[in-house]
C-alpha cells in the first residue's frame, strides 16, 4: 500500500532461472519477512541485494527446501517484488507474476472456456480443456498475503468449472478469511439450482458475483452476448442468486448498443432487482473482441453523458450503489463524478500526454493502455482547476 | 388498463406499468405495433408482452419485496388504554366516555396479558400504538406496558417501538421526558386554521385550538423539532378551505399532512349528515390541497402530503410502503391487532369501534387467549374472505388493484359482509381517483411536480432530485 500504483510495471519478465524441474510457484519475500516463516519455506524465494544496491540486477534464491531454486540478471528488477507470487518454468527464462503485493487487480484466472461471446469481449474464450491451471490457482491461494483486501475470480466464464470453483472458494474462504471474492461471472448457470446450492453455499457472504446485463429486453442483451436464451438464464440465475441472499453486483459495459435502452435498464434493475448490492457501469475496454467490433460498439463517451446521468442518478437517487469504471474525469459530465471510481487495473493504467497538466489525475481512472486514438473521446483536455466550470467540481467534491 | 387524459396506462400484477398514447395502445391491441418500436420494447421489459418465455423468478422477487410483510405476523399493536377523554369532538362519539367514567379503563392485568400476545407475534419491528379515548390520562398504565415491553424485548433480543396518539394537553412535562427517553413518537390531531379546529374539538372550558399549539411548543421542546407529528380529521368545514388547511400545518411547523377522509362511521347518522360528504366532493379538496402542497414545495416550502406518498411508493418502487389500511392482503388482524380497554381483540380502530355500536361481528377474542387462536378465529376467517384485494369482484381486473388494498373491516361495516364487490362504493371511489390523480400526475412528466412527488418517495431533498427523475 501507498505504492504509487499508476506507473507499476509489466507482469512479466526474463532472467536466468536455475532448478526448477516443473512449473512452480513461489511467493518473493524480502530476508526479514521470510524469517516470519508464514509460508511453506519449499515455496519461497529471499530477495537479496535489492537493500545494498537497489539499482543492480536482483538475485533471488531459495530458503533451504528449495536451495537449487535461483533467479539471476533480472531484465527488469522492478517487476518482481517483495510480497509477488511468481511462477516459474522449467527451461525458460519467463518470469511471470501471478500476484503482486498491493496491486487493485489481484485474480484468479479460473478458465478461458466461456458459455457466451461478447461483442466486447476483453479477454476472447479459447474452447478447450485447461483444467491443469486448478493446481497452480490453490497453489497461489496458500501464498497470497493473508491481508489482501480483494481477489478477483475470472475467465472466461468461471461458473463452467462448477464443483472445481467452489472447491477452489472454499480453500480462499478457509485461507483468506478476510479476503472479499469478486467473481465475474454471466450468471447463465445459477439458473441451475442445484449448481447454485453448491456455489452459494461455498461463498457465503465473502463472494460478490458481478453479473453483466446489458439491456431490459433479452433481443438486445442476447445479441450482444452472443447467445440466444443468455438473458432468460442470467435473469432466472441473478433469481437464484437472490433467493439464497447471496451478495449479487450488476455491471454493464457503455458501448453503441447498450446506450440506447440504458436509463430503461437502470429502471429495470431497480424494479426487478432492488436486492443487488452495487451496479457498475463500465467503460469500453479496447482488447479482444471489441477491437474486432469496433464499428459496432464505438460510440464517443463525450455523446452518451445524457443517458449515462439518467441512468446513474435514476438509481442513486433510489439508494442503490453506483460505481463508473474506466471512463476519465474529463469525459464525464461532473455531475457523474462523485460516482467516477479509479478503477482502470494499475497494469493497464497509463496517463495520455494531456494528463500532464491536469489538477485530478490522482482521481481519475486513466486510459487503458491499450486504446489508439481512434479510442479516445474527443472530450479528453486537461482539467487545470481554477477557471474551468469543472474546476469548481474539483473542490466541490473533493477528488482533488 | 385505464385511460388517463390522452394517454393509456396498463399494469400487471407486478405493479409493472407503462403509460402510451391511445394510438399505440390501439396499435398493440391490434397487433400492428412493430417489434423494432422503442415503445414495444418498453412494453416487453415491464412484462407486459412476452417475447421470450416467462422470466419467473424474478417476478417472484418482486411479489416477494412488494408483498414483503406477508413473511411476517402482526406488527402494530394498538392499545386502548381508556377510553375517557376531556375533548368531546363532534367525530367521535362511540371512541370516548366521558372523564369520570369508570370501567373504561384498561386493567394492569389486561396490560400484560396484551403484551403476551404482542411478542407471541414474529414480526421483525413490534410497534406498540396507545390510544384512547386518551391515552394521557393513563399515563401510568402506559409507562408500565412500555417498561415492561423493553424488559420482554431485551430479553427475546426483539426490537420494539412505541407511538401515542394524544391531544398533548394533559401530558406533563416528566411524561415528555419519558417519551424522550423512550424514544416514543407522538401523533397528535390538528385539524386545520382555528376556527374549524376549536369548533370540532370541542373542550368544555377552553379553545382546544389554542391549547393544542401551546401544547406542540412544550412537546418539542422536549423531543425536538420532529418528535411529533399530526393528523387533520376532514370535515365538511374544512371542504372549502385546502388551503387554509395545509397553511395551518406550515404554520404549525409540520413537515407533512396526511389528508384522510372521515371514516362513514362511529358517529351518529345525523352527524354524519352534518359533518360528511361525498367522494367527488373529498377529492375536489384533495386535489386543491395537493396542487397547493406542490406549488408550496416549489416556493422552497418543505412539506409533504402522506396519502401521496404512499401511493407513489407502490406505484414507483417494487416496495410496500408499510402502511396497514392499504395493503393487500390487509392489515386488518393480519398486520394490526388492537387491545380494548376491556379485554377485546379487534382487527382494527374501525372494527372496535363498530363494536361499541353493538355490531360484535369482528372481535377475534379475548386478550387472555393465545395469538394463533384470535388468527384462527371465526372472525378472522369471516374477514380474511374479503382479506385479499385481488380476489375481489370489481379488483380482480383493476389496473390499479397492484398499488391498492383491502379493507375488509370497512367493506363489512358498509356492505354489510367482507367480500362483497367493492365497485361503487366509497374506498373504491377514493382510491381510483387518487389513483388516476396521481398516474395523470406521472404521465405529465412535468419535472417541478415529480421532483417533489420522488423526493417524498426517496426521502430526499427536493433540490437533490437531479437528472433522472424520468420513470422510464
Amino acid at each position: 500500500m501507498g505504492r504509487t500504483l499508476r506507473s507499476a510495471p509489466a507482469l512479466y519478465t526474463h532472467a536466468a532461472v536455475t532448478g526448477v524441474d516443473r512449473v512452480r510457484v513461489f511467493k518473493v519475500l524480502a530476508p526479514d519477512e521470510a524469517k516470519a516463516d508464514r509460508y511453506d519455506s519449499c515455496n519461497v524465494l529471499v530477495l537479496k541485494g535489492s537493500d545494498d544496491s537497489p539499482t543492480l540486477k536482483e538475485q533471488m534464491r531459495a530458503t533451504e527446501g528449495a536451495a537449487a531454486v535461483r533467479i539471476d540478471d533480472l531484465r527488469h528488477p522492478d517487476v518482481v517484488r517483495p510480497g509477488d507470487v511468481v511462477r516459474l518454468r522449467p527451461g525458460s527464462t519467463l518470469v511471470s507474476v501471478l500476484y503482486r503485493r498491493g496491486s487493485n487487480a489481484n485474480a484468479l484466472f479460473v478458465t478461458e472456456q466461456c458459455n457466451s461471446l461478447c461483442l466486447m469481449c476483453s479477454q476472447p474464450p479459447r474452447n478447450e480443456s485447461d483444467r491443469w491451471r486448478l493446481d497452480e490457482l490453490h497453489a497461489l491461494i496458500d501464498l497470497v498475503d493473508v491481508d489482501e483486501p480483494q481477489l478477483g475470480i475470472t475467465g472466461g466464464e468461471p461458473t463452467l468449472l462448477r464443483e472445481d470453483l467452489a472447491y477452489l472458494i472454499d480453500h480462499a474462504r478457509q485461507r483468506l478469511p478476510n479476503t472479499l471474492l469478486h467473481t465475474l461471472t454471466n450468471g447463465r448457470l445459477f439458473s441451475d439450482a442445484g449448481l447454485a446450492d453448491m456455489l452459494c453455499a461455498s461463498a457465503g457472504d465473502q463472494a460478490v458475483w458481478a453479473v453483466p446485463i446489458y439491456a431490459d429486453i433479452a433481443a438486445l442483451h442476447d445479441e450482444i452476448v452472443g447467445g440466444v436464451g443468455a438473458f432468460g438464464e442470467t435473469m432466472s440465475g441473478l433469481y437464484e442468486l437472490a433467493k439464497r441472499r447471496a451478495r449479487v453486483e450488476i455491471r454493464i459495459v457503455l458501448h453503441a448498443l447498450s446506450i440506447p435502452r440504458l436509463p430503461q435498464l437502470a429502471s429495470y434493475i431497480y424494479r426487478r432487482m432492488p436486492f443487488v448490492e452495487h451496479v457498475a457501469f463500465m467503460g469500453l475496454e479496447p482488447m479482444g473482441f471489441a477491437k474486432m467490433n469496433r464499428d459496432r460498439l464505438w460510440i464517443d463517451p463525450a455523446d452518451y453523458q445524457a443517458p449515462l446521468c439518467d441512468a446513474v442518478h435514476h438509481l442513486a437517487l433510489r439508494g442503490m450503489s453506483v460505481s463508473i469504471y474506466n471512463l476519465p474525469l474529463c469525459v464525464l459530465r461532473s455531475d457523474l463524478w462523485p460516482f467516477a471510481r479509479a478503477s482502470i487495473s494499475d497494469w493497464k493504467n497509463r496517463d495520455a500526454p494531456q494528463c500532464r497538466t491536469c489538477s485530478v489525475r490522482d482521481a481519475c481512472s486513466g486510459f487503458f493502455a491499450s486504446a489508439g486514438p481512434q479510442w479516445r473521446s474527443r472530450a479528453i483536455a486537461p482539467i487545470t482547476g481554477s477557471g474551468s466550470s469543472k474546476g469548481e467540481e474539483v473542490s466541490r467534491y473533493g477528488v482533488a | 388498463m385505464v385511460h388517463i387524459p390522452g394517454s393509456v396506462l396498463i399494469t400487471n400484477d407486478l405493479g409493472e406499468y407503462v403509460i402510451v398514447p391511445e394510438a399505440v395502445h390501439v396499435a398493440l391491441e391490434e397487433g400492428r405495433l412493430a417489434m423494432s418500436d422503442p415503445r414495444y420494447a418498453d412494453i416487453e421489459a415491464r412484462g407486459l408482452i412476452s417475447r421470450h418465455g416467462p422470466t419467473d423468478g424474478l417476478s417472484a422477487i418482486v411479489k416477494r419485496t412488494r408483498k414483503g410483510f406477508l413473511t411476517e405476523g402482526p406488527s402494530l399493536h394498538i392499545f386502548v388504554v381508556t377510553l375517557r377523554c376531556d375533548h368531546s369532538c363532534q367525530y367521535c362519539q362511540v371512541s370516548r366516555a366521558a372523564l369520570n367514567a369508570t370501567g373504561k379503563d384498561m386493567t394492569r392485568a389486561n396490560a400484560m396479558l396484551a403484551l403476551d400476545r404482542v411478542f407471541e407475534s414474529d414480526a421483525s419491528t413490534l410497534t406498540i400504538e396507545f390510544q384512547g379515548g386518551g391515552p394521557a390520562l393513563r399515563f401510568d398504565l402506559v409507562r408500565e406496558i412500555v417498561q415492561e415491553a423493553e424488559l420482554r424485548a431485551e430479553k427475546e433480543d426483539r426490537v420494539v417501538q412505541f407511538t401515542m396518539a394524544t391531544t398533548l394537553h394533559l401530558l406533563a412535562q416528566a411524561d415528555l421526558e419519558f417519551c424522550r427517553d423512550h424514544r416514543m413518537h407522538l401523533s397528535t390531531s390538528l385539524d386545520g386554521p382555528e376556527d374549524i379546529h376549536a369548533s370540532q374539538r370541542v373542550l368544555p372550558k377552553s379553545n382546544s385550538w389554542k391549547s393544542t399549539i401551546e401544547a406542540l411548543s412544550r412537546a418539542r421542546a422536549v423531543l425536538g423539532e420532529h418528535g411529533v407529528a399530526a393528523l387533520p380529521t376532514i370535515t365538511r368545514a374544512a371542504l372549502s378551505r385546502p388551503e387554509d388547511v395545509v397553511d395551518a400545518y406550515v404554520e404549525a411547523g409540520f413537515g407533512s399532512i396526511f389528508l384522510r377522509p372521515l371514516a362513514p362511521y362511529g358517529f351518529a347518522r345525523k352527524t354524519r349528515a352534518s359533518l360528511g360528504y361525498s367522494v367527488d366532493e373529498f377529492m375536489t379538496f384533495y386535489e386543491r390541497a395537493l396542487n397547493y402542497v406542490l406549488r408550496l414545495n416549489e416556493a422552497g416550502v418543505r412539506i409533504e402530503e402522506t396519502t401521496a406518498t404512499i401511493m407513489l411508493r407502490h406505484i414507483l418502487t417494487p416496495f410496500h410502503s408499510g402502511y396497514m389500511d392499504l395493503r393487500s392482503p390487509a392489515g386488518a388482524g393480519l398486520g394490526v391487532l388492537v387491545y380494548n380497554y376491556d379485554g377485546g381483540v379487534y382487527p382494527s380502530d374501525e372494527a372496535r369501534m363498530a363494536a361499541e355500536t353493538g355490531d360484535a361481528r369482528f372481535r377475534l377474542g379475548d386478550v387472555s387467549q393465545p395469538l394463533d387462536k384470535m388468527l384462527s378465529s371465526d372472525a378472522m376467517m369471516w374477514l380474511a374472505k374479503g382479506a385479499i384485494a385481488e380476489r375481489q369482484n370489481g379488483c380482480r381486473d383493476c389496473a390499479f388493484v397492484p398499488y391498492c388494498g383491502a379493507d375488509p373491516v370497512h367493506h363489512a361495516i358498509v356492505q354489510g359482509e367482507p367480500d362483497v364487490g367493492r365497485e361503487g362504493t366509497d374506498f373504491c371511489g377514493r382510491h381510483m381517483a387518487q389513483f388516476q390523480l396521481l398516474f395523470g400526475r406521472i404521465a405529465e412528466r412535468d419535472p417541478d411536480t415529480m421532483k417533489t412527488l420522488l423526493g417524498w418517495v426517496f426521502q430526499r431533498d427536493r433540490g437533490d432530485v437531479g437528472p433522472g427523475w424520468v420513470e422510464h
